[in-house]
Formats: C-alpha cells, structure tokens, sequence
C-alpha cells in the first residue's frame, strides 16, 4: 500500500491509498462528525453528517468523508460555512425525531442547530441503520431490517428471527443513537413472542 | 432457423426475407402501444382478425399488432399498408368497413381521416398529419412497419447490417470511434457523452465488464422508452450488442418495468430469436465475439432507475444508490466496469454505424446532436410520442405537432423531467430544444418528459405533486433527501392550501439548498428542482399564499 499525503483542515496528514478521508482524518485526531458510521460496518453514506469540502482539481466538492477515497495532495477542509450549516440542518431535520438523543443534542449545540425548527414527528428512530448493519454484517442474523421506502421508512425487528437470536445478543442496543431500537425490540417481544426465550446457548455455540 | 455464420449469411437471408414479401400485399398495422391499449385496441385488433376470417381473407392480407404509432391522443390508430392510409380512433365498429372498402375496395373512408381543426383538411397518410409532418422519425418510424415480436420484419428493414458492419469491416476501437465522433449524448438525462462513457470502460482494468439498457423509466409523464423498447426491441438490442463490442463486454443487463407485460414479452422474444439467428450469444455472426444477455426487473420503486441504485438491484440488493466516488464505467456491478445507457441511448447507436458520424453530427445543434423522443403530454391538443431534431424550438412542438392548448386556454408554462426537473415560463418558448440551453434555464430535458400547463395551472400545486411523489419513491436512505423531501413537502402543502407563514419560502430555499448539495444519489440532488424552478419564475404564487 502507498503512502498518500493530503491537507486536512491545513494539516499535512498521511495517510494510505483506500482510506477514506474520515478515517485518514481519525487518525490524525481530525475530528469529523458521524452518526450512521462504526469501524466494524462497511461505510454507509446514509446521515450525510460527516460531509465536508474537497478541492480536486481546483473544484470545490462537497462529499461524505466516509466514503470519499483520500487522493495524494487532495485538500480537504472539514468545517466551513458550507459545511456548518449543511450539519446544522442535518440536526434539525433529525431533531424533529428524537429531539432528545444525547448525540443529536451535543453535536445542536456545537452546529447552532435549533430543535425546535422542525414540527415534532417524534418517531425517536433516525434511521442510521447501525442495527440493521450491525445484525446483516457482523452477527449474520438479520434480525432487525429496514421497511417500506422514502419517508415511510422504519426499522423492524422480523419476530420469527427475533425470537431465537436477540435474547442472547442484543449487541445492537448501545450503537443506537436514541435508544430506539430497544424500545423496537421490547415491542416485537411483548406482541410476537412474549415470555419466550430461546435456551441460553452452550458455550460450543457461541465461539 | 440454423445460426448466421457470417456477415454474407445474414445478406442472403435479408434478400431472402425481402423476395418472399408481396410488397403489394395489403397489410393492417394496428397500434399495440400502451396509450392505444388504454383506448381499447385490444377490441379492435380482435375485430380485424374475425372480420378477415369472415370474409376468407386469412391468405391475402396480413394482420400486425405493431408498437407505438405516436399518435397517443387519436388512438387507436390503424394504417393500412402498402398505400398507408391513417384511421385515428378506429373502433371495433368501424372494422368491417375498413376491410372492405379501404383493404379490398382500395377506398379511403372519409370519416376515419384526421380531419386538421383549424384548416378542416383531411390527411390520408400519416405523414400528412401535422403531428407527425413536423417531426424527423429515425427512431420511431419504423414502429408502424414492423411487428415487434418477428426478428424477419426488423432484417427485412435493414437490422443488424450496423453490427455486420461494426463486427467485420470497422472493429471495436472503430465503431467506438464512430459514436464519440457523433458526439451521442445520453438520453437518460445527464447528457453525458456515450462516446466517453464507453471508452472509459473500455480503457477500465479488468477482463470482466458489463453492459445495460435502463429501460426502467419510472417518472410520471415520461413514456418514450417503452414506445421504441417495445415497438421495435431488436433496434435497441443491436445498439447494446455494438456497445458491448465496442467496450470488450461479454454480458449485458437489460433492466426495465416488471408491470408492462407486453414490453417484457418482447424483449424475451428478442433475445430468444437473436440468439437462435446467431445475432446473439456464442461467436456471434461467426465473428468470434461472444454476448450474453440477461433481463431484470424493477423492484416498483422509483429510485432503482438512478444508476448506483440499479447496479445493486442487479446483484440482488436492494435498490439503494450507492456512490463510491469512482464512475461506475470503472466500478459498477459487483465492482466490474459497468457501462450503462438509457433506452434511447442505445437506440441510436446502430443508425449511427449505418450512416456514419458525420451524417448524425449533421442532426441537431451544435452540441447537442440527433433526434430526441418527447413524451408530449399535459394540457396539449396532441399527446403522444414526438421524436424531433435538437434545436427544433419549444414552441414548434407545441404549437405545429401538439396542436397547441385545448378550450382556448393560453400556454402558461413547460415542464421537463418529470419530479427531478423544471418548468420555464411561456416567455421562453423560443429556446431551442438542447441539453444546455434547457440546463441553463433551470428545466434540464432530463430523460424527455414533456408535460405542457395551461393558464389555469397552479404552481404550487404542480410542485406538491411532485415532491409528493418523490418522498414515497425515495429510497429513505440519507437524511437530506428523505427528510428534506419530508419538510418540503409539508410546507409546501401549507402554501398550497392557503396556509403559508411568513420565513416559508427562505426556509424551503435553504433545505433545497442543503437536500442539493449533500443528498446521496442525483435524486436526492435534484428532487428540489421543481420547487427551485418554480420559485425562480412563479414565486408570486407562493407569495399570495403567505399570511
């Protein structure tokens, strides 16, 4: 692998050819904003929180760092007005749902976001889809997905997978960003399969 | 039928079909367009076979469901071949007249002619019409001649000489050669030159590359693709297999509507009897180029015809864009080179190879070149399908091929590309049809949905509709695009309603502004533009709604 060397916020940072900028920017302790981002889950592009400005080419691009590939002298600049108010609607669109998620709440108040700008729909899901990934690429479960489509859109847990993997799992509950998804589950649980717990797995099973 | 061995095989076969053909052997093409069908062709082309067994004239005169004519608004639309007589909106009843005097009496009836209402002239062919006078055909003029599901009707009209052609006497670099220098831009929308998209992926590492036909055209108001696509299969067919020869790809996607039964039909039907004539599949013509192709269906949503979103679908995903920053042409299906096209796209590839790059480059502007299919529709006399050269201006296709507006309304705006386009103002009727010049204004052609708004119109309201459509046919994956549709939406509904407050139209510019910049995928980019597009020229009637 190549070393790359790129300008993040007017730091000369180094980085390795297929990183993203998110991460060439997390290792240089540039701090960049994520939301639908974790280390073990293939980038998802979906909260858009993390955009910042390139230039390429003596253009300036707004694209999400969680997917954008570093570039050799590639000039990246992770906040600027743009940028700011790009994360700040982000926020209050979002607030709209869970106005009282601790992660949407500090990230308010360092953007100027207003809670209180949207309508409330208080759905308190945000859609990062970290559990949907989370149960699809790591555990192989898919015991929790995403349904129907545009605004409509919800996760839900599939009761007949639910049933037999979640008890003794529930690695998904601290990735959520509102807690959500546990009161998602707690639901499925009491009108799918209440009481009922698959046996806790010998330890042969769970290596 | 064995395979074609050869570029002299598929001449002596042409020759072949042609000799076996009575051209003066009386033929009724009845439209088997979707528009048509929805006025009832069914019953017609029903009413022409028994009334052809009735009179014992099974032998003598030959019955063809054929694609779209057109000619949408005057369907169902019948000619009666070899003298080309036109009946517009011919009914089951008018059938038996029909056979006997035009087919056998060789007589014209009067009251089945399209009688023009400003002159009261009857036209007897079709290119007497002024909705079909005033446009250049390359592409659709041949739907009324041939039947879409008999390859031999396509060969006895010249098919697949263009990839004879493109095979053994141009090669690949060539023939590639000779779309970049015909300056083909895609009709999908972007514009971009299929000349370089091609070679990028021709150029693009890799042994493995795909090709594919969007025939998906999922946005209100837009029905073009599926008049060429299923009116005439094998010309859309022969431009992806000249591609992909021209790219070095073995395997094409054809990916299109899962609820039009008749395109789907035709489609498997061309790909079965290209493959059984050797125009497809193993060692092609003899050539030694091998292309497969491989058919998909949409999963009812919108957003699966944005190009990431496809590709996914392809692989069996779901159909959520996904950039990576790289082109697909370099990094598409499964990360192999991906060269994608719309229908029309690949529908004038081989008419290009036929009469070469300079005959094209002559068509159109100066950068926008060839012949563009409209679905012309709205508050128009004609709806139809209209296939015009670029430049042609806004106000010829309205006016000498649409007819103009109905009930004596004035013309109030043009809107272009459907939820992800924009409406110009009567004032700016003059602009010639071109990507650019339609950019500039703010109502990019997009993939060719013409929607016509008389006087009575409401602006606001239009653009409701439209975002209305696009937060259930967004994929909801990011946040601006879901959500920002989502506020929108609301605040436009508020307006329309009479609900409108003070700070709603800055509010709605900056969500626009933000849902265009940071959105995932082109939906999501441009979901705004009707609202952009109307502010810029009809913000007054947002402005009266506001208390």
């Amino acid at each position: 692998m190549s070393e790359i060397l790129l300008q993040i916020d007017g730091k000369e940072v180094k980085a390795t050819e297929g990183m993203t900028v998110l991460e060439a920017a997390r290792q240089a302790e540039i701090f960049i904003p994520t939301l639908c981002h974790h280390e073990k889950l293939e980038p998802y592009g979906g909260c858009r929180i993390c955009t910042v400005e390139v230039e390429v080419r003596g253009w300036t691009r707004l694209v999400a760092s969680c997917l954008y590939p570093v570039a050799p002298d590639l000039v990246v600049r992770t906040r600027s007005e743009k940028v700011d108010k790009i994360r700040k609607m982000i926020l209050e669109l979002l607030m709209a749902h869970a106005p009282d998620s601790p992660e949407l709440k500090a990230l308010a108040r360092e953007y100027g976001a207003d809670r209180d700008r949207f309508e409330k729909e208080p759905s308190f899901c945000i859609l990062c889809g970290l559990c949907v990934r989370y149960c699809d690429e790591v555990k192989q479960k898919n015991a929790v997905g995403f349904i129907d489509k545009g605004a409509r859109r919800e996760i839900s847990f599939i009761p007949e997978i639910a049933a037999e993997e979640c008890w003794n799992c529930k690695e998904c509950f601290p990735l959520c960003p509102t807690s959500y998804l546990q009161a998602a589950y707690h639901l499925t649980e009491a009108l799918a399969f209440p009481g009922h717990r698959s046996k806790p797995r010998q330890a042969s099973e769970t290596t | 039928m064995p395979r074609l061995n050869s570029a002299a095989e598929l001449e002596n076969l042409r020759k072949e079909i042609l000799l076996k053909r009575d051209p003066d052997k009386p033929c009724i093409a009845i439209c088997g367009g979707a528009g048509c069908l929805g006025l009832g062709n069914d019953k017609v082309i029903r009413a022409f076979e028994e009334e052809i067994r009735k009179q014992s004239l099974e032998s003598r005169v030959d019955i063809r469901a054929t694609g779209c004519h057109g000619f949408c608004e005057k369907g169902p639309n019948v000619v009666i071949y070899p003298e080309e007589i036109s009946y517009t909106e011919v009914s089951p009843a008018d059938v038996p007249e029909i056979v006997s005097q035009t087919v056998v009496g060789k007589k014209v009836i009067d009251r089945l002619l399209y009688t023009d209402p400003n002159t009261g002239e009857k036209a007897v062919h079709q290119n007497d019409i002024p909705f079909y006078k005033n446009q250049m055909r390359h592409l659709m003029s041949n739907n009324s001649r041939i039947d879409p599901e008999s390859i031999d009707d396509y060969l006895a009209f010249g098919g697949y000489a263009a990839l004879s052609r493109a095979l053994f006497e141009m090669g690949s670099a060539q023939a590639l050669e000779e779309i970049k220098k015909a300056n083909l831009r895609g009709r999908g929308g972007g514009g971009f030159p299929a000349g370089l998209k091609w070679e990028t992926a021709r150029n693009a590492p890799g042994e493995e590359k795909y090709v594919i036909v969007n025939g998906h055209e999922g946005e209100p108001g837009a029905f073009m693709d599926r008049a060429i696509f299923t009116g005439n299969p094998h010309c859309v067919l022969e431009g992806l297999i000249i591609g992909a020869y021209a790219i070095g790809s073995h395997q094409g996607f054809i990916y299109t509507r899962h609820d039009s039964p008749r395109l789907r039909k035709n489609i498997y039907t061309a790909l079965a009897k290209a493959e059984e004539y050797g125009l497809l599949g193993e060692n092609i013509l003899g050539s030694g180029f091998n292309f497969n192709v491989e058919v998909h269906f949409d999963v009812g949503i919108f957003v699966s015809g944005e190009s990431s979103a496809l590709m996914r679908s392809i692989e069996g995903k779901n159909p959520e864009p996904r950039p990576k920053y790289i082109r697909t042409s370099v990094s598409g299906i499964w990360n192999k080179p991906s060269n994608l096209n719309n229908v029309e796209t690949w529908a004038n590839v081989a008419q290009i190879i036929n009469k070469g790059a300079d005959w094209y480059a002559g068509i159109g502007t100066e950068k926008s070149k060839g012949t563009k299919l409209l679905s012309l529709s709205g508050n128009i006399c004609h709806t139809g399908v209209v296939e015009v050269p670029f430049g042609t201006t806004l106000r010829e296709i309205v006016y000498d091929i649409g007819g103009g507006i109905p009930n004596g309304k004035k013309l109030k705006a043009v809107h272009f590309g459907g939820p992800m386009g924009g409406s110009v103002p009567e004032e700016f009727l003059d602009t010639p049809l071109d990507f650019d010049e339609m950019k500039k204004l703010g109502a990019p052609i997009g993939a060719g949905g013409m929607l016509v708004l008389d006087e009575d119109t409401n602006m606001v309201e239009l653009t409701r509709f439209y975002l209305n459509f696009l937060t259930n046919e967004s994929c909801g994956k990011c946040v601006p695009c879901r959500e920002g549709i989502r506020q929108m939406l609301k605040i436009v509904t508020n307006i329309s309603e009479g609900r409108g407050r003070k700070g709603d139209i800055e509010l709605l510019e900056e969500i626009a502004e933000v849902a265009g910049a940071a959105s995932l995928c082109s939906l999501g980019k441009t979901a705004s533009d009707p609202l952009k597009g109307t502010l810029r020229y009809f913000r007054d009637e947002y402005e009266a709604n506001i208390h």
